[in-house]
C-alpha cells in the first residue's frame, strides 16, 4: 500500500478533515483575497509556520501573475508543485551498506518504536540487523527495545539501566565486526536538544563509531514527531551542530497532524527524509515520497 | 533565538513614527497586531485561536492610553500580555479531592506525551503533601510500560499496582480495590498513549471513566504540540470531560503556545508542568511566565514593571519637561542615574531583557562607573550643572580632584551626556526618558 493509500485507509480522518478544510478554497471560482487567506489557514494550520508559509504564497501570487491564471482550481495545482518542489530537496539517495544508524531525537517521538520497525524493513530486505541498545538512562527502556528487537527478529546488544551508553554501542560494534552484521541500529535516550551536556554523549558515541568501524556509512538520523510544531526547527538545527544529522524520520503520521514543518526544514537544511511512521505496529513505516506527502496536505 | 527580542523591537519600530502622542490609534495597533500575531504562530498558538485573541485585543487596545513609564510599544506588549495571562489562568494548580475515598487521578493523552514519568512525579509530590498514592499500571499495549510504570514507582516509593491480563477497565477497577484494602487515599492512573482519532482507544478510556468515577481526569500535552493541539484538546475533552491539563517538556526552547490552543478549546485549567526528567521536575503553571514565553519576551515584561513601580512620575514629568525644552542639564542626568538606580541592578536588569545579553557588553555598564559619573556631577557647581558650557580644562581638574576621577573620566561623562542630549532630541515620542529596548550605553 502506498503512503497516499495508507493514509486514507483504516481510522484516519487525517486527509478527510484537511479535504473539508480546503474544499472551499479550490472550487474552481475566481482568485480573491479571501482564497489567499484560506489558503494561509491551510498552511499554516499543517504547521508549515509563518514564515515559510508566506514564502510559499508570494510564490504562488507571483506565478498566478505571471501565468495570468484566473481560477482557483488552477491554482492549486500551481501551489502543490511549488511544495513538491521545496519537498524535492529532502529525498535522499539510497543507503549503502555496511550501515551503523544511530537513531536521536527529543523524548517520546518514537525513537525505539521507529527502530524495531526499521530492524525489520532491513531483515525482510535480506540484511543482517543488530540492534544496540543505548539508551541506559529511561526506565526499562532496554526492556522495550528488546521486545522490538524479537517482533522484528534481529539480535540486540543491551546492558543494565545506568551504565554508560558508549560501552553498550563499544560491545555492540564488537558483536557486529564479528558476526558479519550488514546494518547496526543504535538507539539512544530521548533528550532535549538545548541540554548541552547531553549532546555531548551523543557526540562521545558518534566517535566511538567513528572510531571502530571507520569503513561503515555512518548515519545519523533524527526522529521527529509530526505533531510537534515550530520547535522541530529548533530541534533539527541543533541535533545537527551536535553530531551532523544524515536523515529524517517523521512518526504519528497516522494522527491529525501534517508534519508541515518538513517544508521549513527541506527549505533550511538539507537532509533528506528517510522514512515515515504511520501507526504502532512493525509494518507501519513507509518510505518517504514528497509527492505523496504534498498530496496528503492540500 | 532571534525572534525573541523582536517582537519588543518590531513593536517599537512601529511606534517610533508614532505622531499623535497620548492615545494608541486603530491605525498603529492594526500594524502592531499584525506583528503579534506572527509571534503567536511562531509560537506554535493555533491559527484561528490567534485570530479570535487578536480581535479581542485589538478591541481593548485602541483608544488606551499610553502610561507616562511606558513606551506605545511595550504599553501595547502590556496589554497583550495581560490578555493572555487572563486567558491562561484561573484554578490553581491544586488537585482535587473526593470526599469518597480513594481519590481517583486518571491520566490520559496521545503517545509519548509524558504521562508515565509524570504519573511518577505527581505520586511523589502528592507523597510529599502526606497523602498515601498508589500508581495503577493500565498501558497494556505499549512494550515495557507497566516495568517503566514499576521503575518510576521505585523512584517516587510509591507502590505500584499492575496485572498481566490484557484488560485495562478491570485492572483499574482492581486497582482501586486494591488501594481501598490497604486504606491508600489518591489512585493515579497510568494509561496509554493513543491517537484523538482512535474510537477503540477512546472508548477503553470512557470506559474506565465509568468504571473508577475519576475525580481528576488529566490530559497531559508536550509543551512543544502544534497546530494540532487543538484537535488533541478538543477531541478528550469532548469524549471525557477533563477537569484539567498538564504540561511536559517546558525545559526544552520550545514557545509552547500549545497551552494557550489547549486552553482556549477546552477552558479547562493547565495544572501543572514538567521541567525535566528527574522525578522532583514539576512544578505548577504559571500563566504570566507562559505568556511572556509565548510571546518570547523573556523577563522583559517584569522589568517593565518594574519600571512602572518605580519611577518617580513627578521626576519624570520635570525630566520631559527638559527634554520639551531642550534644555537637557547635568541635573537631569543625576536624576536619571537616580531613576535607574532604583530599579535595581543594572547588570541584571540587562540580563532580563532577551536578547540583550549578545548585544549590550556587559563591560559597558560598569556600575561603578555610573558611581563615578554621580560623583563628578556631585562636584561640580549648581551653574556648571546647568550650563555644561562653562567646563573648560581648568574646571574639569578641579571637578576630577573634587570627586576623586580624572580627568579622562569627566571627559567621558562630558561625552556621555553630550550624546544623551542628542538622543534625548532625536526621541521623538519624548515619552520616555529611558529607552529600555534601546541600544544606549552608560
Ligand atoms: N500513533 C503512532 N504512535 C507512535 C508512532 N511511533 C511511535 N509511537 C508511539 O509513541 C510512543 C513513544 O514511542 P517510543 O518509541 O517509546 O519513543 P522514544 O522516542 O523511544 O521515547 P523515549 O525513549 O522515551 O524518548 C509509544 O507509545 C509508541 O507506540 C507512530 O508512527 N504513530
Ligand atoms: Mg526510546
Amino acid at each position: 500500500m502506498g503512503f497516499f493509500a495508507r493514509l486514507f485507509s483504516g481510522n484516519n480522518k487525517t486527509k478527510m478533515s484537511f479535504a473539508e478544510k480546503l474544499k472551499y478554497v479550490f472550487t474552481g471560482s475566481e482568485i480573491t483575497e479571501d482564497f489567499y487567506d484560506e489558503l494561509e489557514f491551510a498552511l499554516i494550520s499543517s504547521d508549515i509556520g509563518s514564515k515559510t508559509t508566506t514564502l510559499i504564497l508570494d510564490e504562488l501570487r507571483d506565478q498566478i501573475k505571471d501565468k495570468k491564471i484566473k481560477q482557483t482550481d488552477k491554482a492549486k495545482e500551481l501551489l502543490k508543485d511549488i511544495m513538491k518542489d521545496i519537498l524535492k530537496k529532502a529525498e535522499g539517495e539510497d543507503l549503502g551498506f555496511p550501515l551503523v544508524l544511530m537513531v536521536v531525537g527529543v523524548n517520546g517521538v518514537g525513537k525505539t518504536t521507529a527502530i524495531g520497525k526499521l530492524a525489520n524493513y532491513f531483515r525482510t530486505k535480506g540484511k543482517n540487523v543488530l540492534i544496540a541498545a543505548g539508551d541506559t538512562f529511561r526506565a526499562a527502556a532496554s526492556d522495550q527495545l528488546e521486545v522490538w528487537a524479537e517482533r522484528a527478529k534481529v539480535k540486540i546488544v543491551k546492558s543494565s539501566e545506568g551504565s554508560d551508553p558508549g560501552a553498550v554501542v563499544f560491545d555492540a560494534i564488537s558483536s557486529a565486526k564479528a558476526k558479519n552484521v550488514d546494518c547496526l541500529i543504535i538507539d539512544t535516550a530521548g533528550r532535549l536538544h538545548n541540554k548541552t551536556n547531553l549532546m555531548e554523549e551523543l557526540k562521545k558515541i558518534s566517535r566511538i563509531v567513528e572510531r571502530e568501524m571507520p569503513n561503515a556509512e555512518f548515519h545519523k538520523a533524527i526522529v521527529v514527531d509530526a505533531t510537534t510544531g515550530q520547535n522541530a526547527l529548533s530541534q533539527v538545527e541543533q541535533f545537527n551542530e551536535a553530531v551532523g544529522l544524515s536523515d529524517l524520520v517523521i512518526t504519528k503520521l497516522d494522527g491529525t497532524a501534517k508534519g508541515g514543518f518538513l517544508l521549513s526544514l527541506a527549505n533550511e537544511f538539507n537532509i533528506p527524509v528517510r522514512f515515515v511512521g504511520v501507526g504502532e505496529t512493525i509494518d507501519d513505516l513507509l518510505p518517504f515520497n514528497a509527492d505523496e506527502f504534498v498530496d496528503s496536505i492540500i | 533565538m532571534g525572534l525573541l527580542s523582536n517582537l519588543g523591537e518590531k513593536l517599537n519600530h512601529i511606534f517610533s513614527k508614532l505622531t499623535k502622542k497620548g492615545k494608541l490609534t486603530e491605525l498603529e495597533i492594526k500594524e502592531a497586531m499584525r506583528e503579534v500575531r506572527v509571534a503567536l504562530l511562531e509560537a506554535d498558538v493555533n491559527f484561528l485561536v490567534a485570530k479570535d485573541f487578536i480581535a479581542k485585543v485589538t478591541e481593548k487596545a485602541v483608544g488606551e492610553e499610553i502610561l507616562k513609564s511606558l513606551t506605545p510599544g511595550q504599553q501595547v506588549i502590556k496589554i497583550v500580555r495581560d490578555e493572555l495571562v487572563e486567558l491562561m489562568g484561573g484554578g490553581a494548580a491544586k488537585l482535587e479531592v473526593s470526599s469518597n475515598p480513594p481519590t481517583v487521578i486518571l491520566m490520559c493523552g496521545l503517545q509519548g506525551a509524558g504521562k508515565t514519568t509524570m504519573c511518577g512525579k505527581l505520586a511523589s509530590l502528592l507523597k510529599s503533601q502526606g497523602k498515601r498514592p498508589l500508581l495503577v499500571a493500565c498501558d497494556i499495549y505499549r512494550p515495557a510500560a507497566i516495568d517503566q510504570l514499576k521503575i518510576v514507582g521505585k523512584t517516587a516509593n510509591v507502590e505500584v499496582y499492575s496485572e498481566s491480563i490484557k484488560n485495562a477497565v478491570k485492572i483499574a477497577e482492581n486497582g482501586i480495590a486494591h488501594a481501598k484494602k490497604l486504606g491508600l487515599d489518591t489512585v493515579i492512573i497510568d494509561t496509554a498513549g493513543r491517537l484523538h482519532i482512535d474510537e477503540t482507544l477512546m472508548g477503553e478510556l470512557i470506559e474506565i471513566k465509568k468504571a473508577t468515577k475519576p475525580t481528576e481526569i488529566l490530559l497531559t500535552i508536550d509543551a512543544m504540540l502544534g497546530q494540532d493541539a487543538v484537535n488533541v484538546g478538543k477531541e478528550f475533552n469532548e469524549k471525557l470531560d477533563i477537569t484539567g491539563v498538564i504540561l511536559t517538556k517546558l525545559d526544552g526552547d520550545t514557545r509552547g503556545g500549545a497551552a494557550l490552543s489547549v486552553k482556549a478549546v477546552t477552558g479547562k485549567p493547565i495544572k501543572f508542568c514538567g521541567i525535566g526528567e528527574k522525578i522532583a521536575d514539576i512544578e505548577p503553571f504559571y500563566p504570566d511566565r507562559m505568556a511572556s514565553r509565548i510571546l518570547g519576551m523573556g523577563d522583559v515584561l517584569t522589568l517593565i514593571e518594574k519600571a512602572q513601580a518605580n519611577f518617580d512620575a513627578e521626576q519624570v514629568k520635570k525630566m520631559e519637561e527638559s527634554f520639551r525644552k531642550n534644555a537637557f542639564t547635568f541635573d537631569d542626568f543625576l536624576m536619571q542615574f537616580e531613576q535607574i538606580n532604583k530599579m535595581g541592578n543594572i547588570k541584571d536588569l540587562i540580563a532580563m531583557i532577551p536578547g540583550a545579553a549578545g548585544k549590550i557588553n556587559a563591560n559597558d555598564i560598569d556600575e561603578s562607573r555610573l558611581v563615578k559619573f554621580k560623583a563628578i556631577i556631585q562636584s561640580m557647581t549648581p551653574r556648571e550643572r546647568l550650563n555644561p558650557d562653562l567646563i573648560k580644562a581648568s574646571q574639569k581638574k578641579r571637578i576630577a580632584a573634587g570627586s576623586g576621577t580624572t580627568i579622562q573620566d569627566v571627559n567621558q561623562l562630558m561625552k556621555q551626556f553630550e550624546q544623551t542630549k542628542t538622543m534625548m532630541k532625536n526621541m521623538n515620542s519624548g515619552k520616555s526618558p529611558m529607552s529600555l529596548f534601546g541600544k544606549r550605553k552608560f
